[in-house]
């Protein structure tokens, strides 16, 4: 099966979308090669799920163009749905149906045979660890299983390449672990996915190359590692004893360092983006010399967080009303 | 060998599975529409109270309007009989019609949909396959109206042959009608508001027809709804077909209604289904 495999997975320029008055994307451009994961990511309403749906030949585009895999998404859209698999935010499967029904409606509607249908059904439910719930209504599955389930479904015909849109929101850490090791496998297998998420640590962990996106544009592009140098080598996080003594800290380092130094949330934290490691040792002595007490210091590379914030004025994900970087929620659904 | 933790997937497993999932070829048109017929008997099997509504109402019907009006519109409980169960056959059938819109609307908002729409299948196959189980659900409701009928007294004087054609006749036009809230249930945003809507249209649709009563004892300008009523018309052929003295033009009527949902209908929501955000 491996005849001609093209080397974008995604090839999209200018593409826009409307709804009513309001542009939900507007002019995305993206380069994805194939045999890896891709990230998308942006806070909630950037425009991650609409470019796509598009891309998934869901929506039709307002503007631009796109091709998947060579095809381009409007004049060939039965072929690029030949060769890609969606796993949408919400889980796409049946809650009336029992597990094995799900996947076994899938493989004939992929137009495998009836034994055929049944016997990859059940190869899939061992593979994701459902063999024991493959009789039970999906309805009275965790959130965990639901969403394997879900990712399985996609998989009853293995695709060329497989969206993942915010895999793991809402589930729990353990459940959010699975996923991940179900996205590396895919990837080994051959498939590139295409993978949205508002959670800096999923892309980081996962992603070789991404895009950030926001207000329905891509605003940066590059792999993880090309991203954090190009807002500084690392950060320097600072807590003082007391916080009173905050402010003199803050200016001392502004001095020395010649970059802008960050008050946290925490009256006691401070943090700025360092270009020169050296600088920070000199720094540290000359805060203890002033006769601050320095309770913590740590010097790292910046989190995907500090990129974000340094590319868009704001932290991520600021629907939420969650703390940046702490991952996702870890609630488990089992409505 | 597989499975050694429970609930945990297993890497080399799933590599495995990965590596196995060659593309079959496309199913055809038909194949894929009978899938999803099977899909809703399937929902039927798994949710069998869904069948509640569609077979307890019947008998309820059957049985007040039989005992507690037959008297007094008619003046014998039997003889009525013989009048209101064809109505109440269209009746029951044609109320099951909505569900389908609210099936197709649950579906959406659940986003299974969106699953199948990104499927290399017949586009309509979703649609036609629903209606395929539709058409199971319609014929079982016949069933139970007819069957409790015949224990009451129903004596149809044009026999098996009679109560076949009627059915068969009732399904042509409700899979016709249920393209009406195929489209609501694209439209609307809730299953509850298609709900809704689709009662608001149905009650006086099918109240307001000679169902229960001979449209001769209405003031005149209700007549004149009743008269140009679809379900009345399905009413005297199915009545006929059943007691005898069915004309062509009687069949004709419903056929050619049927035909005109459907070619107005179904388009519309073809064409909403393909390109809906």
């Amino acid at each position: 099966m491996t005849a001609h495999v093209p080397e974008l997975a995604i090839e999209a320029s200018g593409l826009v979308k409307d709804f009513g008055r309001t542009r939900a994307v507007d002019g995305v451009d993206l380069t994805v090669p194939t045999g890896l994961v891709y990230g998308f990511l942006g806070p909630n309403g950037a425009g991650k799920t609409t470019t796509m749906r598009m891309l998934a030949t869901l929506l039709r585009p307002d503007g631009g163009r796109a091709s998947v895999l060579g095809h381009d998404v409007v004049r060939e859209a039965d072929a690029v749905r030949a060769r890609v698999g969606l796993t949408g935010q919400f889980a796409s499967v049946d809650d009336d149906l029992t597990g094995v029904e799900n996947l076994v409606l899938l493989g004939r509607l992929y137009g495998y045979g009836r034994a055929r249908a049944r016997r990859r059904a059940g190869d899939l439910l061992d593979a994701f660890g459902l063999a024991e719930a493959a009789e039970r209504l999906v309805k009275n599955y965790s959130g965990g299983m639901r969403r394997r389930l879900d990712i399985a479904a996609s998989l009853v015909v293995t695709p060329e390449l497989m969206f993942l849109d915010e895999p793991t929101t809402g589930l729990d850490p353990r459940s959010r672990n699975q996923v991940w090791d179900i996205v590396r496998a895919l990837v080994d297998a051959g498939t590139t996915v295409l993978l949205t998420t508002q959670y800096l640590d999923e892309a980081d962990q996962l992603t070789g190359r991404m895009a950030v996106i926001d207000h329905g544009t891509v605003i940066a592009e590059g792999t993880p590692d090309e991203l954090k140098a190009a807002v500084g080598t690392g950060s320097l996080h600072v807590r003082v004893r007391r916080p009173e003594q905050r402010e003199d800290a803050a200016r001392l380092l502004e001095r020395l360092l010649e970059v802008p130094v960050r008050r946290e949330g925490d009256p006691a934290a401070l943090s700025a983006r360092v270009f020169d490691p050296d600088r920070v040792a000199h720094a540290l002595g000359a805060l203890s010399g002033d006769g601050v007490n320095v309770t913590h210091f740590a010097l790292g590379r910046p989190s995907l967080d500090e990129v974000f914030l340094a590319l868009t004025g704001r932290p991520a994900a600021p629907d939420d009303g969650a703390d940046p970087g702490t991952g996702p929620t870890t609630e488990e659904g089992t409505a | 060998m597989t499975t050694t933790r429970t609930g945990v997937p297993d890497q080399r497993h799933l590599r495995g599975v990965l590596a196995s999932g060659a593309r079959p070829p496309r199913p055809s048109a038909l194949s894929a529409s009978l899938t999803f017929g099977w899909r809703a008997l399937l929902k039927i099997k798994h949710v069998p109270e869904q069948l509640f509504d569609v077979t307890l109402f019947p008998v309820l019907f059957l049985l007040m309007f039989t005992y507690l009006f037959g008297g007094a519109i008619v003046g014998s409980t039997e003889e009525y009989l013989q009048w209101v169960l064809p109505g109440i056959l269209v009746m029951t059938v044609v109320m099951i019609t909505l569900y389908t819109g609210v099936t197709l609307n649950t579906d959406i908002t659940k986003g299974v949909f969106d699953r199948f729409r990104s499927l290399p299948i017949w586009r309509p196959s979703p649609l036609v396959g629903a209606l395929l189980g539709d058409a199971v659900r319609y014929s079982m409701a016949s069933l139970v109206v007819i069957v409790l009928g015949l224990v009451l007294g129903f004596r149809p004087e044009n026999g098996v042959v009679g109560v076949v054609l009627s059915v068969l006749l009732l399904i042509v036009f409700c899979y016709s009608l249920s393209w009406i809230w195929t489209l609501l249930g694209l439209v609307l945003r809730t299953p509850n508001s298609v709900m809704t809507v689709s009662m608001v249209v149905m009650f006086p649709g099918t109240f307001l027809s000679n169902i229960f009563v001979d449209p001769r004892t209405m003031p005149g300008w209700l007549q004149a709804f009743v008269d140009v009523n679809p379900v009345t018309h399905l009413v005297t052929a199915i009545r006929g077909l059943m007691h005898g003295g069915v004309t062509a033009a009687q069949i004709g009527w419903v056929l050619v209604a049927s035909a005109v949902m459907v070619a107005v209908f179904a388009p519309i929501t073809m064409y909403l289904y393909r390109h809906r955000n």
